[in-house]
């Protein structure tokens, strides 16, 4: 389709001629607000993500000044907040002990929880995942709408919580019992609006939300593919989302019901996690004991390690897309990729007690966590060499959202091989809780997810808005952030070997270990670097957060398909209108079909239908379905 | 486009839609329970000799809730298909019958079953004190017999004062059947049949007292996880009952625009009616008889 072809098919569905939704106009509420439109829902999705993903990197860069500088005053921003918050947060301008678990507690909670998934899997999976598929929208649409509420709502909870006297949370986003149990309790705390009981509480609407979320993407994702679209011929980024929609339902509910036992230990006394005999502040507890803390680790982590693969399994869908766009050739090894995906998701569900290698299980819970953890990182490798094995002779156009997808590469890679050593007990023993797991999931997180993120917004901006987002500020924003990612996170690994604990409160400034030396600098005084680096990060999005609200408004005018790309959702206007296609879309082929010999274009849409004696490259042999 | 399979089959996968959401809904409900239960068997495995009680539950109250849940379960599916076979009102019969079985059941559970156990008391005693009591307790008979000790006394509380007030220095409790000849097993649980507690009071001296109150969550891990998973199951129960009524009184809406659309949506709800029933039939045994 060229440029000038498809300004008159926007024309054409500007006035919307055939949509009986648009006959009547919807108020500014129900189409923006209360709306059960999936595009909008996920646009919702997108931005309070984003917004909390800043919000969560800025609690990080408080805490990077108290590494760096223990104890010293930090200016201006210091005295902002005690105003706010009180001299429980800040005394004099320096960071009190308490506030240090706060932040630390909630910016991983707020990352991951109100940050990537949101995001990554909702957002995206909203907006793309009916598109790809050639769906009119999410089978139930306003339970979709109601998905987002919960999670809206939650995330209110959340950020109330830093008010309540006690401040917010501060068990770390692993709310390890006994001590989240007995936290913030007492005469001084109301025996609901307390830090912990609300991040409870809000985590029960989290869960909700996402429940609802997986319901709806496995449903559509099994009911309304279009005409042809096989499972076969699903693009990887919608099998990304399949695997995870389950991970999200199977794996949070027993985190449920973890959390309703601690909120039951919380609010009406019970001992699920005290154990007998619990000394507090040098007297016994009342409570009736007999409880295990160990129970909370078991199904906190039952969630916990699905969520990583919640966390990166969409990002891998969305770089997958990228790739096979931009190296204008087909997808290597699609089918090991799908296949990889689900045995990812199976083996997630039976690696959990990795986490837990300090806890004294015993050597045979150790040795069988042990080997399925090194199991499962066949497939993800298997996903990442298909990754580097696409880029092999392709002739790559180095758009923004390829540098960020490319980028993902060598980042998951350092990410995930960083996490052997913690799969063995015997190496997990000394690095546990050190900053070295710090660097090495963050790794996977921060330069992995989050940049393949960044990669989806560049990519499918012009289908959600019609414009295209600035190339300059988009290479602003991607170079510098790529040097500080390795800034941060590399030195970390340093630390983490020197044997620095992860939680210390004064950056390691009073402890033995970190003054040991690595390159001539003591494992304390990296911390100056790091943070810098951080601080630099920060700033370093500003071009983005400019570059999206700008273009939205005057970015450059695209067409439908500006990529050049094969999937559904390229065949629809952009933006889609309500019920997105505008006429029910057939499928013929495979997803990634570009630079099919003898065509006059380097790329073919799964649309198009199989000319008379073409020769069918990448057709399916495995039909699941018609 | 608007969105297709809502009320037909989609062909290929022979479902229509929200056939497909109620299921992966009940596979998340299962996680769900599943860590609740998983969660009882971590505490009963752990609980110390003595520490996980036995028969304090009501045994034919708890079978005739078991009785009315299924016999709902049946009813749930007769409404169903009064309605593909288009009989309007004997739908409305059957569905009548289904909600009244769930308000029994909560109301059986939540008025009488709860209520009773708030107002039963149990001492657990300092190990010290064991040998004090031991004419109530009977552990040296446990022991020769190779069973676990009793270390706690459950009747009725007579002086409920004592709860809350430190200068009142014992409790005096009308004990239950069991400690009244700790030696005989026909005194010991389980009883089929509830059994009051009986007018020997014995009086209990804080002092030898681990911990006392009544059979609240806070008594102890049976309790804690006997009220948590009932109560949500209660919330499951009155959910069903929620959505049964709304079928009941505007199912006559959806019906004259499409009958079928109606008999799905009470086979969906009544999918999640067997799920609830299901989850019952584990927590009958688990508390009740085990």
């Amino acid at each position: 389709m060229d440029v000038s072809s498809s300004v008159s098919t926007h024309a054409a569905h500007d006035s919307h001629p055939h949509d009986e939704h648009d006959h009547h106009e919807l108020s500014f509420l129900r189409k923006y607000v209360f709306s059960t439109d999936h595009k909008v829902i996920g646009l919702q999705y997108l931005i309070s993500g984003l917004i909390f993903l800043f919000f969560g990197f800025l609690l990080m860069m408080l805490m990077r000044w108290q590494l760096a500088f223990p104890g010293t005053r930090l200016p201006v921003i210091g005295t902002l907040i005690e105003n706010v918050l009180g001299q429980g947060a800040m005394n004099n301008g320096v960071m009190t002990p308490e506030f240090y678990n706060s932040l630390g507690a909630m910016h991983g909670t707020i990352m991951i929880f109100l940050g990537i998934v949101p995001v990554a899997f909702a957002a995206f999976g909203n907006f793309v995942v009916p598109l790809q598929i050639g769906a009119p929208d999410m089978t139930f649409p306003k339970i979709n709408m109601a998905s987002y509420q919960a999670f809206f709502a939650g995330g209110i909870v959340m950020l109330v919580s830093f008010f309540v006297p006690g401040g917010a949370a501060k068990g770390g986003w692993t709310s390890y019992t006994p001590l989240s149990d007995i936290a913030d309790k007492g005469p001084t705390y109301h025996v609901i609006f307390n830090g912990q009981t609300l991040w409870l509480i809000a985590f029960i609407m989290l869960i909700t939300s996402s429940l609802l979320g997986a319901v709806n993407f496995i449903a559509t994702i099994i009911q309304l593919r279009a005409k042809g679209m096989t499972w076969m011929r699903l693009p990887f980024f919608v099998w990304a989302q399949f695997v995870t929609a389950f991970l999200l339902l199977l794996a949070f509910p027993p985190l449920e019901s973890a959390i309703v036992m601690q909120l039951m230990d919380r609010v009406a006394g019970t001992s699920f996690f005290l154990p007998s005999g619990l000394i507090v502040n040098g007297a016994a507890v009342s409570i009736s004991g007999g409880g295990s803390p160990l129970l909370w680790q078991h199904l906190f982590w039952f969630l916990g390690h699905p969520e990583v693969y919640v966390l990166i399994l969409p990002g891998m869908g969305i770089v997958a897309e990228i790739l096979a766009n931009n190296t204008r050739k087909p997808l290597w090894g699609y089918k090991s990729l799908v296949f990889a995906a689900l045995v990812l998701g199976f083996l997630s569900f039976i690696v959990w007690a990795h986490h837990m290698w300090l806890t004294g299980m015993g050597t045979v819970v150790s040795a069988f966590f042990q080997t399925t953890t090194m199991i499962i990182s066949i497939p993800s490798v298997i996903i990442l060499s298909a990754f580097f094995i696409s880029l092999w002779g392709g002739s790559i156009r180095f758009t923004v959202p390829m540098l960020f997808a490319t980028a993902f590469l060598p980042m998951f890679g350092i990410g995930g091989l960083t996490g052997i050593p913690l799969a063995f007990n015997s190496a997990d023993l000394y690095l546990h809780d050190t900053y070295y797991v710090i660097a090495h999931f963050h790794y996977i997180v921060a330069p992995g997810t989050i940049f393949a993120v960044f990669a989806g917004v560049y990519y499918w901006f012009p289908k959600a808005t019609g414009r295209k987002m600035s190339d300059f500020w988009g290479h602003v924003h991607f170079w510098p952030s790529l040097v500080c990612m390795n800034c941060i996170f590399l030195p970390m690994f340093l630390q983490g070997m020197l044997g620095m604990h992860r939680r210390w409160y004064d950056g390691g400034q009073g402890w033995t270990l970190a003054s040991e030396k690595v390159w001539g600098v003591s494992g304390f005084h990296w911390n100056l670097p790091i943070s810098i680096a951080a601080w630099v990060m920060g700033v370093a999005q500003i071009p983005f957060i400019i570059n999206f609200f700008w273009s939205i408004w005057r970015g450059e005018k695209v067409n439908d398909n500006p990529w050049e790309a094969t999937t559904l959702e390229w065949t629809a206007p952009s933006p889609p209108p309500h019920g997105n296609f505008l006429e029910a879309p057939v499928v013929y082929r495979g997803p990634y079909e570009y630079s099919l010999p003898g065509r006059d274009k380097d790329y073919t849409m799964q649309t198009e239908p199989i000319k008379e004696g073409e020769r069918v490259l990448h057709e399916p042999t495995m039909s699941l379905g018609h | 486009m608007e969105i297709p399979y809502t009320v037909t089959a989609r062909p290929d996968t022979g479902l229509w839609n929200a056939k497909v959401g109620i299921w992966l809904f009940l596979a998340s409900e299962v996680m769900l329970f599943g860590g609740l239960f998983s969660a009882y068997i971590f505490l009963r495995l752990d609980a110390e000799p003595g520490y996980w009680p036995h028969g304090l539950l009501n045994v034919p109250v708890g079978t005739f809730n078991t009785a009315v849940l299924i016999f709902s379960s049946v009813t749930v599916v007769l409404a169903w298909a009064s309605l593909k076979m288009r009989r309007y009102s004997r739908y409305r019969v059957y569905m009548a019958i289904t909600i009244l079985c769930g308000v029994i059941f909560l109301v059986v559970k939540l008025g009488y079953e709860w209520p009773q156990k708030y107002d039963h008391f149990g001492a657990y005693l300092k190990t010290s004190s064991l040998e004090k009591y031991e004419r109530y307790l009977g552990n040296k008979h446990l022991l020769a017999e190779g069973l676990p000790p009793r270390v706690e006394i459950t009747g009725h509380l007579h002086n409920e004062a004592a709860l809350d007030d430190p200068k009142i220095k014992e409790y005096e409790v009308g004990l239950d059947v069991v400690y009244t000849d700790p030696t005989d097993p026909k005194m010991d649980r389980p009883h089929f049949f509830f059994v009051p507690p009986t007018e020997h009071v014995a009086t209990i001296e804080k002092a030898d007292v681990e911990r006392a109150t009544m059979f609240l969550p806070t008594h102890n891990n049976y309790f804690a996880t006997y009220f948590t998973i009932t109560g949500l199951h209660g919330l499951h129960v009155l959910g069903g009952v929620i959505v049964f009524t709304y079928l009941f009184f505007f199912g006559g809406i959806t019906y004259r625009q499409n009958p079928e659309h109606l008999a799905n949506r009470v086979e969906v709800a009544g999918l999640f009616w067997h799920f609830v029933d299901l989850v019952w039939i584990f927590v009958f045994p688990l508390f009740y008889l085990l």
